[in-house]
């Protein structure tokens, strides 16, 4: 008897393993190609700052005295801090707007979208054409005759702070918006029906109830500021040099364990920062709006 | 503020605007407005070699990583939904990575890599790089349409004595398929506008558009990235539109 049982018992089990598997054998081929072409790759150009000329922190150490990276990663971080009070400061009132009902809110996410899904290249293109020495505003501002010579802007930090911010400021429209949206309409009206100032409403109940956004949007736009490096390429000077940059630079002169340096730099605060925001905010929610 | 809206979206779209109708100027150099319109930029674009082999090559890479991004996403996600919770977590961690991730560590750790395997300056280092910046874009947008999914259907099928793999061509697929079809979308887009790893990988014979674009920008305005820019605004934002409405449309 025992040896008719232990067949049917053994292909249950098997049976029963091969479903526990399914889920993990989808999984595998995915995550087995993104080490191999991604993640052993990353990691392994990141070690070559502690791995040459020996296993060594030096290269680290050389770092902090460095006048040049203090200096990149200086402007680098002043202007993600600027863009991101930029995109706050002009996205908030838009995603009010987007969050009314209504066909205005439905134009003006229109009109939200298209630039968000012009390539960066092309509306860096755009910015350079519109800031150039005979570009548009000049060129309007001498005709209105508000100028006698034509204003430097492109190839300035000015140029990057613009263009950076018209970039990144459907990142912070978007979940703001988001999150506007499922406000309780009737907490507005229970306290206009009590006796509220329209801007009481707004200071103690819509600002308050959007702050998950908010912070949602500060971070995307402080972590992809952090890592530009299109954008100021194109219309920035060369005093706006930014971390990726120097890392591109620094690639270009085979100079690997300085970039993996600064890689791993850069890698480290953009972490630091999300781990920041998510003790703080609990955002794990902004990675989902970062779908497009 | 009721005027503040409309100027901040009035100088959102605007520069875009200004390009669009800048590609259609008659004259030889970018004054706005134009004194004339026509289409010899575009004639200009569609007579350089250079111009359509590179975007030939950026279509070329853009469908081969919408394939394989595609195809790896649409499995990972449905398998992620069902891992224990420990490793669900370390497999969306390293899948979603390269949302935040920037992107210059991505393309120098690849062209470290790639140029000792001499994939630098090949379609296929392209398209294997792109591959795992797209990929997030697929597993969240098929992540969502399953997490809609009514499950009790596919029980029911295959209580119903259907296999799983009919089950999942018959009754998941179809019902997941806008999910799946959004995230090729946003695979292609990825690929096809893609510059930071392309400047490392394209080396000097896998040279894609925006690459092209970039090596043209740096010496002079020429009108003729206007064209191009407008037609590959003409190629992405249409999709996109509809991606959007039929999201809208069904809730």
């Amino acid at each position: 008897m025992s040896e008719a049982v232990a067949p049917t018992s053994l292909s249950a089990k098997l049976t029963f393993n091969w479903r526990a598997l399914t889920p993990l054998l989808l999984v595998a081929p995915l995550v087995l190609f993104l080490l191999v072409f991604y993640a052993f790759p990353v990691m392994a150009m990141l070690l070559r700052s502690v791995a040459e000329p020996t296993w060594t922190l030096s290269n680290y150490v050389a770092l902090s005295g460095d006048s040049v990276f203090l200096h990149v990663f200086w402007t680098t971080l002043r202007t993600a801090i600027a863009v991101t009070a930029g995109c706050l400061l002009l996205g908030f009132p838009v995603a009010l707007t987007l969050a009314r009902p209504g066909r205005t809110a439905s134009i003006a996410l229109i009109v939200v979208l298209l630039p968000f899904w012009t390539s960066i290249l092309v509306r860096s293109y755009a910015w350079m054409v519109l800031l150039g020495r005979h570009g548009l505003l000049n060129e309007a501002l001498l005709t209105a005759g508000a100028i006698d010579r034509p204003l430097r802007i492109l190839n300035t930090s000015i140029a990057v702070h613009i263009a950076m911010i018209h970039i990144l400021l459907p990142y912070m429209i978007l979940p703001i918006a988001n999150v506007l949206r499922q406000i309780d309409p009737s907490l507005a009206r229970a306290a206009l029906g009590l006796g509220a100032t329209p801007f009481r409403v707004f200071r103690e109940i819509v600002l308050p109830l959007s702050m998950p956004g908010v912070a949602a949007g500060v971070l995307l736009v402080f972590v992809l500021s952090l890592g530009f490096y299109i954008t100021p390429a194109l219309v920035g000077g060369p005093r706006d040099m930014t971390v990726s940059m120097l890392i591109a630079q620094q690639v270009d002169q085979l100079n690997w364990p300085y970039a993996a340096c600064l890689s791993t730099a850069l890698l480290v605060v953009t972490l630091a920062i999300m781990a920041l925001f998510q003790f703080a905010f609990g955002v794990g929610r902004a990675l989902r709006v970062a779908e497009r | 503020m009721r005027l503040v809206v409309p100027l901040i979206l009035l100088v959102m779209i605007a520069p875009i605007v200004v390009v669009i109708v800048l590609s259609f100027s008659s004259a030889g150099y970018l004054t706005f407005p134009p004194p004339a319109f026509g289409v010899r930029w575009y004639q200009a674009y569609l007579g350089s070699r250079d111009w359509l082999a590179a975007t030939a090559l950026s279509i070329e890479v853009a469908i081969a990583v919408v394939v394989l991004a595609t195809v790896l996403g649409t499995l990972a996600a449905m398998g992620l939904a069902r891992l224990p919770a420990m490793a669900r977590l370390l497999a969306a961690g390293l899948i979603l990575s390269p949302l935040i991730m920037p992107v210059i560590i991505v393309a120098i750790g690849l062209y470290y890599a790639f140029a000792r395997f001499g994939l630098v300056g090949t379609p296929l280092g392209l398209v294997l790089a792109h591959t795992c910046l797209a990929v997030p874009f697929v597993v969240t947008s098929v992540g969502a349409s399953l997490a809609r999914l009514d499950r009790r259907l596919e029980m029911a099928s295959l209580g119903l004595g259907a296999t799983p793999l009919g089950t999942f061509r018959q009754v998941t697929l179809p019902l997941i398929l806008p999910g799946v079809l959004v995230g090729a979308l946003f695979a292609f887009i990825t690929s096809f506008d893609e510059l930071v790893v392309a400047l490392f990988l394209s080396g000097a014979d896998a040279v894609t558009l925006p690459r092209r674009m970039w090596e043209d920008l740096r010496y002079a305005l020429d009108p003729t990235i206007a064209a191009v820019s407008t037609l590959t605004i003409a190629v992405t934002v249409p999709p996109l539109l509809w991606a959007h409405w039929s999201r809208r449309r069904s809730g």
